[in-house]
């Protein structure tokens, strides 16, 4: 009865991987340990213990059931690592360690499984974080889409490092660094229904260099956002809201890439509340803002950075000066324009 | 880029900006019934670009605004059934029946589904043929082709599974409607440029001579609005009346006649109930007998029972109580800021008025653009 089943006999995910028997070990030991090889992983206890430094510390949780899970540019994994890595770089921490919990749809080709395992370790490589705890589910056929993923991560805070939501002060400037809408626009265009093509690849990255950059140079940073979900234009809206702050957005200044734009005419959408992976939004004096636009282009991530638009005192909202020269207000949009895009 | 960048041009919005002004001499007020130019109209904040004396109302141009509860209720009542695919556009998924809306009746286990075109409905009836795929399928005559294309290819595949529940409205019947109010506070119109682009202009030379107004067709981007504005002013001032084209780049004067043979082969007039207005005579268009097999509406006995039930109780009663303007906005009568209710209890997370429901209403565009 002990005659093991060569793994490879397995083309998909069986019921039996999520069981916390042999096949989940194997399943553990032939495809998450060998990618995320670490010594605080190698622990191979329930948790992971490891020794931390004094001082402030970060700590970011977020869960991916984007759809489709591979798409241009990206899949669910790199997703999964740098939307967590990029919460915490927002936080002004250096990120140092995540955990990844995987819920994994009955029937899932290994081979998906595999390539999602090895962009999330590519881009932890590349993010400079270590992934030190897991876990794995396995639920049946038709009971998820394939596979979500959770990442939570804690990383560390300098110590002169005080950036919030709240800090946003009239006199300010916001930058962008870099072409919105490119994230949202690529999952789009990937997924059958919709049946139009483009030269978009998502924009997904790790976004720490661009804050460490700034925080090791610039005194003070007030703000740091990467505008996800509901884009730039929602979390301009949280930011004024948390600051009790005016936001005033030339429409003119934010760099829209030709492809973006046009699928949203098509689509009808609006570029501001799409979903973006890899740009950061940053909030500083005006005095600081010819530096941090030199820092940020420097970075490839940051090369067509922009000063978008300043903070003043005021109602706490968004207005956007049109390319007319009228101005209207960015609402909060009431629920999510495009379902499932990270 | 071509065909955009001219058409939002700082400078071109300047220019007719400034003739307006030197053109208008007296107030004026131009009502366009069209959810694209309503939207574009607050999007750019064009009401900032006009003198003071130029009031711009906002008619029943959004199809997802105007389509009856009864009918959201009967989308809802269908979707719920064992064996039916509901599919429509996304716009149609927010919008409130009497007590629900399709998003809840999705999350509730109905098999609903967002597309962005009536073909990909065509594609679900081929792939599910054990369900029973109705598309609920809503526009004016700028969208009715697309659904009747969509038809047409489900026809010729064979597809038995398929029809569409239909909520089809034409906008000159709705212009009569307002001109032949004897409070009509319209000076001119702007004519839909897509609406015009399938039927031609000639339908709305009746209506001028009778009324003796202005009707300008004008497009959808700002600098096209103004120019349509400009013109329909000029006209006003020198006391012309009669059917203007100001976008001939996209209208031609006959429209389209393949899709105009479409709509006649497979439609037929008949009454059409507006959601906050109410019912208005041959506004509204239905499928022929010959396609009755694929008209929801026929297929499913209920929803015609239940809409006979619901047409006189519902709607009326429940803005009226509530107090909302809708019907009064729609007609130009006034604007979302007179309305009580407007940004406070109505918004569009909490519709109560149809023309806060979908991003192309009239209150949802101000709604969303002003502070």
């Amino acid at each position: 009865m002990n005659c093991s089943i060569p793994f490879d006999d397995f083309d998909c995910i069986l019921l039996g991987h999520g069981g916390g028997g042999r096949l989940t070990q194997r399943l553990i030991r032939e495809v998450f340990y060998p990618a995320f090889d670490n010594p605080l992983l190698a622990q191979d206890h329930d948790g992971c213990v490891f020794p931390v430094a004094a001082g402030r510390m970060a700590c970011s949780a977020d869960s991916f059931v984007v759809s489709p899970l591979f798409f241009p540019g990206g899949n669910i994994g790199d997703l999964a690592v740098n939307g967590t890595v990029n919460d915490l770089a927002c936080c002004g921490a250096r990120p140092l360690y995540l955990t990844a919990g995987f819920i994994i749809e009955e029937g899932l080709p290994l081979g998906d499984l595999r390539r999602v395992v090895a962009s999330m370790q590519q881009a932890a490589r590349r993010a400079d974080v270590r992934i030190i705890a897991g876990d794995t589910k396995v639920v049946e056929r038709g009971r998820c889409d394939g596979l979500y993923i959770h990442t939570a991560g804690i990383g560390i805070v300098p110590e002169d490092a005080d950036i919030a939501p709240c800090r946003a002060a009239d006199g300010d400037v916001v930058i962008c660094s870099g072409p919105i809408g490119v994230h949202g626009i690529a999952i789009l265009s990937a997924r059958e229904s919709l049946g139009f093509e483009t030269a978009l690849r998502s924009d997904t990255a790790a976004l720490h260099h661009l804050t460490s950059s700034l925080l090791a140079n610039i005194r003070d940073v007030h703000v740091l956002r990467d505008p996800t979900r509901g884009g730039v234009a929602t979390a301009l809206n949280e930011i004024a809201s948390a600051a009790s702050v005016h936001i005033v957005l030339e429409e003119e200044q934010i760099p829209l890439p030709a492809p973006v734009r046009a699928a949203a005419e098509m689509l009808g959408l609006d570029p501001l509340y799409i979903a973006n992976e890899g740009i950061l939004l940053a909030i500083l004096p005006e005095m600081y803002a010819g530096s941090a636009l030199r820092i940020l282009r420097a970075h490839p991530e940051g090369r067509e950075a922009a000063i978008i638009g300043h903070i003043e005192t005021g109602p706490p909202s968004v207005r956007l000066k049109t390319l007319l020269g009228g101005s209207r207000i960015v609402d909060i949009p009431s629920g999510e324009q495009l379902p499932r895009i990270c | 880029m071509k065909y955009i960048d001219e058409y939002r041009s700082r400078e071109y919005a300047g220019m007719l900006s400034r003739a307006i002004r030197r053109t208008a001499t007296q107030p004026w007020r131009i009502m366009e019934i069209c959810g694209g130019q309503t939207h574009a109209i607050a999007r750019y904040r064009l009401e900032e670009m006009l003198p003071p004396g130029i009031r711009l109302l906002h008619g029943p141009g959004c199809p997802v605004c105007v389509t009856p509860e009864r009918l959201v209720d009967g989308a809802i009542r269908l979707a719920a059934q064992p064996g039916v695919l509901l599919a429509t556009f996304g716009d149609m998924m927010r919008v409130p029946g009497s007590r629900s809306d399709l998003f809840r009746a999705k999350a509730r286990g109905a098999d609903v589904r967002m597309l962005y075109s009536p073909l990909d409905a065509v594609h679900l009836a081929a792939t599910h043929p054990e369900k029973e795929v109705v598309f609920f399928a809503i526009g004016f005559e700028t969208t009715l082709p697309v659904h009747l294309t969509a038809l047409k290819e489900a026809i010729r595949r064979g597809l038995a599974n398929f029809s569409l529940l239909t909520s089809f409205f034409l906008v000159p019947p709705a212009m009569e409607a307002i001109l032949s109010d004897p409070d009509c506070r319209v000076d001119g119109f702007l004519a839909a440029g897509h609406v015009c682009s399938v039927t031609g202009t000639a339908a709305y030379e009746p209506l001028a001579e009778r009324y003796r107004k202005p009707v300008v067709v004008a497009g959808f981007e700002p600098v096209d609005l103004l120019y349509g504005l400009h013109r329909c002013i000029c006209r006003l001032e020198a006391g012309e009346y009669g059917v203007e084209n100001a976008y001939t780049r996209a209208v031609p004067e006959g429209g389209n006649p393949r899709f105009q043979a479409l709509m006649d082969e497979m439609l037929e007039p008949c009454e059409g109930d507006w959601r906050g207005i109410g019912h208005i005579a041959a506004s509204s268009l239905r499928l022929r007998p010959a396609y009755g097999a694929y008209d929801a509406c026929r297929r499913f006995a209920f929803l015609t029972e239940e809409g006979a039930t619901d047409a006189d109780t519902e709607e009326t009663p429940r803005s009226a109580a509530a107090g909302c303007l809708a019907g009064e906005i729609m007609r130009g009568r006034k604007q979302p800021s007179d309305c009580p209710h407007f940004g406070k209890g109505c918004s569009p997370d909490h519709p109560i008025g149809a023309p806060m429901v979908s991003a192309e209403g009239v209150c949802a565009g101000y709604f969303h653009t002003e502070s």
